[in-house]
């Protein structure tokens, strides 16, 4: 009974958690916290639940209220999604852990706010990943782009300031996204995926079809922050609250980045619109250049928040390669991305945010010798910067290895080389910082003295995450075999089945 | 064909150092239990591998099968006699080398022990697992791995130079490292499974000649900065900065010598003699090895810090075993794994004793030693039995490798490189000559009496210093080392040597 | 195919497309926040012209159920972009509420809404 419905019930505890903390919190503003972690454990439950489901018994087709397709509301749960759900349930519920304590010293007195705007922009991305209808696609966009807008104006004093540019930049994106929608509307008569996907073959020479696909790359591209579609994205990471930063920057790029691929390959047909416009060349074009301009720009920043920043806009652009590459083993590289770097920068941005609470600041400066001081925090620290930098066995260094050997399936030798040497730039600014924290500043630099570990509740997360660093590197081919590559479009596998799978 | 036994023993060799770890971390305030880990994982690690030698030497390889990490990739443990080899040379002097360490260290006083003896435990665990690597993709974890050891070590003085040598150390490594992902890539793109096997597993129907040129070019990338061949050694001399027991085991015996075990690896077991005469690349290799012996033996001549005319020696002695590699020959591949053996004892004797010279006097400088033999007889005595070696001296174990090197370059009827072998032995000799002789037979009355370093130094290097002898009087003593290289020089090159 | 051939019977689009044009130049070039603001929801309203603009057919009504007119379907104008951009609206101005409120929490910390003395006074912030 309850596993019918649980693409709905995913959605619900969060649903009541947005409503309840208000409520519950007006009184005693020390319940808001209780509150959002329960609702978050019961939708990692059901999450969970979902998934093991879905690996049973195959796709989810749930029909919201009992209306048929494809005039109601379809929710479309097929493995992929069930799994991007799990990990945003995941880390969802390691930072609501981490900001119990966080959210009180940093932004003191809207705990209230915070954590119910959180619960509702994980409906938002949920719902994105969840729903299988087009224009409920862009109502879910818009909820978790207005919340995320909240979450990030926030923070520092700037924070509102970065928070209106994302918002215009934002609401550009999710309006492309909505023209995309209205041309495939009026050529198919349709909103739901599945339907427009069936009927897609036959129109991929129409110029309104190819319009579309470019404006939904645009409209998506603008929120996974696609070089150069980024910048609004430094400034809102950096100065967002950690907290924030450290829940948005993991999920809300690699969300829309995920949604773009359920676009592009199985909505759109991405082998039939490469062979009329060559957009799968230009993202991987971009996807490239964000690599390398991205790893630069953070080699160059003095504020770790920034740097980390900067670090997304390269790593988002890896996913980018993926999607434009478009083999098998490269959209799994892109897939597996998604998850590694969801899960490597949320450790990081933890840090920086435990770093910002014990030292008050979080200018590289604020690093030196630290490594002594909250040995355990970096210890978390260090294996999600070698995860960065793609060394083995981490997490980092598989979607790379996938990367390259989807690369290497059509013989891009741009992308094997660009992905295989990116790491050192990233190693460029991760050793440095490294260098600085544990060793003693060099002359001219000031240690960081007298400070400790920050509560259990906020190092806990941090070395869960690194620990899930290990293990999903260490153990990235049941996720690949089980998960990802029964989910890819059958039409794609086939096309190079004789080259890798 | 080896026959195969399924073990966990090689994965417990690797794994009982990284277990370590947390021990020593966690016992960090107290040094003797601190100390007692490390020894303790020293101790069972070489037991691990010496219980394996009955295998080895009856051609059962002892494999553990893990799980597969990547699409038709596994990660597979794998001893073959050319990996035993290796991870029984490390797993040995790892024992030697702790006990020298806590005496080193603790002499001279060097700050955050307990980083230092965590991270020594991990460069020795990625080490091992480098040797008992079955596939190229374990090989490339493991060679990352130890690059990521080696750099608390080398950066453990935190000085302005020990910064410098860290960075230049990672500037190296690190592209290396991403050259052989690409090389690993390239060919379970091309091949699926890239098991090692004896005479490799690539062959010239793979894509162009122009194509496997390059992808031997960057393999040689990947692993000939570890190997420091020239031009890709300028971080060996910086990295010198390390404590002595670093340069010791890591400089000398670990991380260089995964280097050159890592040509030897793609040379014999993923390229193969075969495919390397059919896209004629091992005369290149040859004379890149060739000229970076001879060269580095000229370099070695000029310096006067002791442990940088060392760092220069074992990049020449580095290119023996990559020059034997190259040559293709039965008898050149026994003198190369020979060479990877008994190097090892002799130089880490050499290093051995320059750290001891350094604890008692604080001197680095050849030009300070004057008279130092008379202070210090017994690590003078062993300096001078590691030099002898290493010039090729017989009755030292030094000698039975270059001699088989030379054979094996007559094999491969080039001459050319048997000329540049004694010339570099002649050079040897000039650069460490002077050195025994400076300390026994030139007096320097200012000199203070220091009397010999702790015990805890001088045994180790007495104990190298006398297998270095034995070895060479006797090679088949013991391990069997002569047979055990004769074995993989056959399997590889498919002749008797 | 020329021009003229390409623009009869498509002027509703090309109002929107003006629309659009005018709203993303609002948005980009504008120095003001609330003239940027103004073009965002310029440029939101002709995609909401668009979707209107395609549901309208010439001699249609309201799609409410008539007995004279029976089922004849092509006698109502089609009511799913409608209902949809009822929601596009309520986005529209959910958005426009949110950055209203940013922006009165930017004019109170710096007394300005203007770009160029905003960055000034934001450099003098560090």
């Amino acid at each position: 009974m309850i596993d019918a419905h649980l693409p709905i019930l995913v959605l619900i505890p969060l649903f009541l958690g947005a409503v309840l903390v208000p409520a519950v919190g007006m009184s005693r503003r020390s319940l808001a916290y209780p509150t959002a972690l329960l609702s978050l454990a019961a939708t990692l439950g059901l999450a969970w639940r979902q998934l093991v489901v879905v690996m049973d018994s195959g796709t989810i087709r749930y029909r919201v209220a009992g209306w048929e397709p494809p005039y109601g509301i379809e929710l479309y749960v097929d493995l992929l999604s069930a799994f991007v759900v799990l990990i945003i349930a995941v880390i969802a519920m390691l930072v609501v852990v981490y900001a119990g304590s966080a959210v009180k010293r940093e932004i003191p007195g809207q705990e209230v706010g915070f954590f119910s705007v959180m619960l509702i922009m994980l409906i938002g991305l949920n719902g994105m990943v969840l729903t299988g209808d087009l224009f409920n696609l862009y109502v879910f966009f818009e909820v978790s782009s207005l919340s995320g807008y909240a979450l990030m104006a926030v923070g520092g004093r700037k924070a509102p300031v970065a928070a209106f540019r994302y918002l215009i930049l934002g609401t550009v994106g999710a309006s492309c996204y909505l023209m995309g929608v209205g041309y495939l509307y009026v050529l198919t008569g349709s909103l739901n995926m599945m339907d427009v996907a069936s009927l897609a073959p036959q129109l991929s020479e129409n110029p309104a079809f190819l319009i579309s696909a470019v404006l939904m790359v645009v409209g998506l591209g603008l929120k996974m922050a696609l070089f150069p579609m980024h910048l609004w994205l430094p400034d809102a990471y950096t100065y967002a609250s950690s907290t924030a930063t450290a829940i948005i920057a993991p999920v809300m790029t690699k969300v829309s980045a995920y949604v773009l691929i359920r676009m592009l390959y199985f909505v759109y047909g991405m082998e039939r619109l490469e062979t009329v416009i060559p957009l799968g060349s230009v993202i991987t074009w971009l996807g490239l250049t964000g690599v390398v301009v991205g790893s630069i720009m953070a080699i160059a920043q003095k504020d770790a928040k920034r740097m980390l920043a900067y670090s997304s806009v390269a790593q988002v652009a890896y996913i980018g390669v993926g999607i434009g590459l478009g083999t098998p083993l490269a959209l799994v590289g892109a897939l597996l991305h998604v998850m590694n770097h969801a899960a490597m920068k949320c450790c990081l941005f933890l840090v920086t945010g435990s770093v910002f609470r014990q030292t008050g600041s979080t200018r590289l400066d604020s690093f030196n010798g630290i490594g002594r001081r909250m040995p355990l925090t970096f210890l978390g620290f260090t294996v999600a910067a070698l995860a960065m930098v793609g060394i083995p066995p981490t997490n980092g260094f598989f979607s790379k290895w996938y990367l390259v050997l989807g690369g290497l399936q059509k013989d891009a030798w741009a992308v094997v080389i660009v992905v295989v040497f990116s790491g050192l730039l990233t190693g460029a600014y991760f050793f440095r910082l490294l260098a600085r924290i544990y060793t003693k500043p060099t002359d001219g630099q000031v240690e960081t003295t007298a400070i400790g570990e920050p509560p259990p509740a906020m190092v806990a997360p941090v070395l869960l995450l690194a620990a899930m660093l290990l293990l999903l590197g260490l153990f990235n081919h049941w996720v690949v075999g089980n998960i990802i590559e029964p989910a890819l479009p059958a039409a794609l596998t086939e096309r190079f089945s004789q080259a890798g799978f | 064909m080896d026959q195969l036994i399924e073990s966990w023993r090689p994965l417990y060799a690797i794994v009982v150092s990284l277990v370590a770890i947390p021990l020593i971390v966690v016992s960090g305030s107290r040094p003797n239990l601190r100390e007692f880990w490390t020894l303790a994982a020293a101790f069972a690690k070489a037991g691990l591998v010496l219980s394996m030698l009955p295998w080895v030497l009856n051609g059962v390889q002892p494999y553990s099968r893990l799980w597969e990490i990547t699409p038709g990739v596994e990660l597979s443990l794998r001893v073959d006699t050319l990996g035993y080899v290796f991870a029984l040379v490390a797993s040995c002097l790892w024992v030697l080398t702790s006990f020298y360490s806590i005496g080193y260290v603790r002499g001279a006083k060097e700050h955050k022990q307990t980083r230092y003896f965590a991270s020594f435990a991990f460069a020795v665990s990625s080490t091992i697992g480098i040797a008992f690597s079955g596939n190229l993709l374990t090989f490339l974890i493991f060679f990352e791995m130890l690059t990521l050891a080696t750099y608390p070590l080398v950066i453990h003085k935190e000085t302005a130079a020990a910064r410098f040598a860290a960075n230049k150390y990672l500037a190296y490594t690190l592209p290396a490292g991403m050259c052989l992902v690409f090389v690993t890539a390239w060919c379970v793109s091309k091949v699926g499974n890239v098991d090692f096997v004896p005479g490799g597993f690539l062959d010239s129907s793979l894509g162009s000649i122009a194509e496997l040129r390059w992808v031997f070019l960057l393999a040689m990338l990947a692993v000939g900065v570890k190997a420091g061949i020239m031009p890709l050694h300028s971080w060996l001399p910086a990295a010198m900065a390390a404590p002595t027991p670093v340069s010791a085991l890591l400089h000398a015996v670990a991380v260089v010598k995964a280097g050159v075990f890592g040509v030897l690896r793609i040379t014999g077991f993923v390229f193969g003699p075969d495919l390397l005469r059919d896209i004629g690349v091992w005369t290149a290799l040859a004379w890149v090895a060739g000229i970076t012996l001879t060269v580095a033996s000229l370099l070695a001549i000029r310096q006067d810090n002791l442990k940088r005319r060392l760092a220069y020696s074992t990049v020449g002695h580095l290119s023996y075993i990559v020059l034997g590699a190259a040559m293709l020959t039965p008898a050149a591949w026994t003198g190369s794994v020979l060479h990877l053996m008994f190097h090892a004892t002799m130089k880490i004797t050499l290093f051995f004793c320059a750290g001891a010279i350094y604890v008692r006097t604080h001197k680095e400088n050849i030009s300070d030693m004057h008279g130092i033999g008379r202070q210090m007889p017994f690590t003078m005595a062993a300096f001078a039995i590691g030099s002898l070696g290493l010039a090729g001296v017989p009755g030292v174990n030094g000698f039975v490798s270059k001699w088989n090197l030379a054979v094996g370059t007559l094999q491969a009827d080039q001459a050319v490189f048997m000329i540049l072998l004694l010339v570099s032995g002649v050079l040897n000799a000039a650069y460490f000559f002077p050195i025994v002789r400076v300390a026994f037979f030139e007096k320097n009355d200012e000199f203070p009496k220091f009397g010999e370093a702790s015990p805890l130094m001088v045994v180790p290097l007495g104990i190298t210093a006398i297998v270095s002898i034995v070895l060479g009087v006797a090679p088949n003593l013991g391990v069997h080392a002569l047979d055990m290289a004769r074995r993989i020089a056959a399997a590889v090159t498919g002749g008797a040597a | 195919m020329d021009l003229e051939a390409l623009i009869t019977g498509r002027w509703p689009y090309l109002f929107t497309v003006v629309l659009l044009i005018i709203g993303l130049r609002g948005m980009l070039l504008k120095s003001n926040f609330v003239k940027k603001l103004i073009g965002m929801n310029i440029f939101q309203g002709a995609i909401i012209l668009f979707y209107v603009v395609h549901a309208y057919k010439l001699g249609a009504t309201v799609p409410v159920f008539d007995k004279h007119l029976g089922e004849h379907a092509d006698l109502y104008m089609n009511p799913i972009p409608h209902g949809l951009m009822l929601t596009a609206i309520v986005v529209s101005v959910a958005t426009t509420g949110v950055a209203l409120a940013l922006l009165i929490v930017i004019h109170r910390r710096y007394g300005t809404l203007e770009e160029g003395l905003l960055l000034e006074k934001l450099r003098q912030d560090d």
